[in-house]
């Protein structure tokens, strides 16, 4: 194993959490003078003393709820953040191989729709939000997850069963929830192959132990 | 303009310690982070000052994945932690800053 060589005095180095790393054996008191990127408990709290850590709780099954995780959980990965994703309730959707290429955005109920491209047609309509009644009219939630879509991946923003398989190998753990897999009838053999197991919430309580939880 | 001096050499950084002169980039670095570059480390620095000399941005592991071809497993066993992050500073590139 080669060693790290020290930098020499008033050298400028980026973040890249090895001091972390390399400290993470030694029990340390919580101190102020915590580096980067590091687990900051509350003064007092002494139970956990580990690499950062992240759970994120996908509870959504619509196509724009099912980036948020996605998108934060491949950020912390490339900090060197742990991370465990537990799919629940519509969240389910995200991980069931039936579904997951197959999400969909709608209009109805959301008032933050407008169009960027309308404002071509006339300046100042992309900024308007559309009537909800368009929102019920047949076709339209096909129509605004092509357009969707479409716009993800000119940002080469990967696919859902896409964005799994690539957060899998960053090093993520998925979870399915043990209650909503039941509830919803889910097959073993529809879970997308990534998924590390179904779980209990006293599970998954267990994991995130330490760690910052997101709920989407 | 900060700078950085290793084994007599000086490099131009910003203010986090990114190289800013890709032409200054050093193998030299790479002993800072304990990595011993091999072929293996070598080839996705190669294509990363490539692809950003034609699109001007440092790429993220996913383009390095659909564009380079590289498993992101793979750059994760080689740059433990950080890898795009490690990847950029020892390319002489600027801080990644793409979402995904």
């Amino acid at each position: 194993m080669t060693t790290i060589t020290m930098p020499p005095e008033g050298f400028l180095m980026p973040d890249f959490g090895d001091r972390h790393r390399a400290a993470g054996s030694t029990s340390r008191a919580p101190s102020l003078d915590a580096a980067p990127g590091e687990a900051s408990a509350p003064a007092g709290d002494a139970a956990y003393r580990g690499p950062r850590k992240m759970a994120f709780i996908c509870s959504k099954g619509n196509l724009d709820m099912a980036y948020p995780a996605l998108i934060m959980g491949n950020a912390a990965l490339g900090e060197g953040v742990e991370v465990h994703i537990f799919f629940t309730f519509w969240g389910m959707d995200m991980i069931n191989t039936r579904t997951n290429d197959r999400l969909k955005f709608t209009l109805a109920g959301n008032t933050a729709m407008h169009m960027p491209d309308l404002g071509r047609v006339r300046p100042g309509l992309e900024h308007l939000s559309m009537p909800q009644a368009m929102g019920n009219l047949p076709g339209m939630t096909q129509f605004a997850t092509r357009m969707m879509k479409k716009q993800l991946e000119e940002l080469e923003i990967p696919t859902v069963p896409d964005f799994l398989d690539l957060l899998a190998a960053s090093g993520a753990h998925l979870y399915a929830c043990r209650l909503s897999y039941d509830m919803m009838k889910v097959i073993e053999a529809d879970l997308h192959p990534a998924v590390e197991g179904v779980i209990s919430a006293s599970d998954f309580i267990e994991i995130a132990d330490g760690a910052q939880v997101i709920f989407v | 303009m900060p700078t950085n001096t290793l084994n007599g050499r000086t490099f131009q950084v910003d203010a986090e310690g990114f190289l800013t002169r890709r032409d200054e980039w050093s193998e030299d670095l790479a002993a800072l982070l304990g990595l011993d570059l091999d072929e293996a480390h070598l080839a996705p620095l190669r294509f990363m000052r490539q692809d950003s000399a034609v699109t001007g941005v440092t790429p993220t592991l996913r383009r390095m994945q659909t564009v380079g071809g590289f498993g992101v497993k793979d750059l994760f066993t080689l740059y433990p932690g950080k890898p795009a992050k490690k990847m950029a500073w020892l390319a002489g590139l600027p801080k990644p800053v793409g979402c995904v």
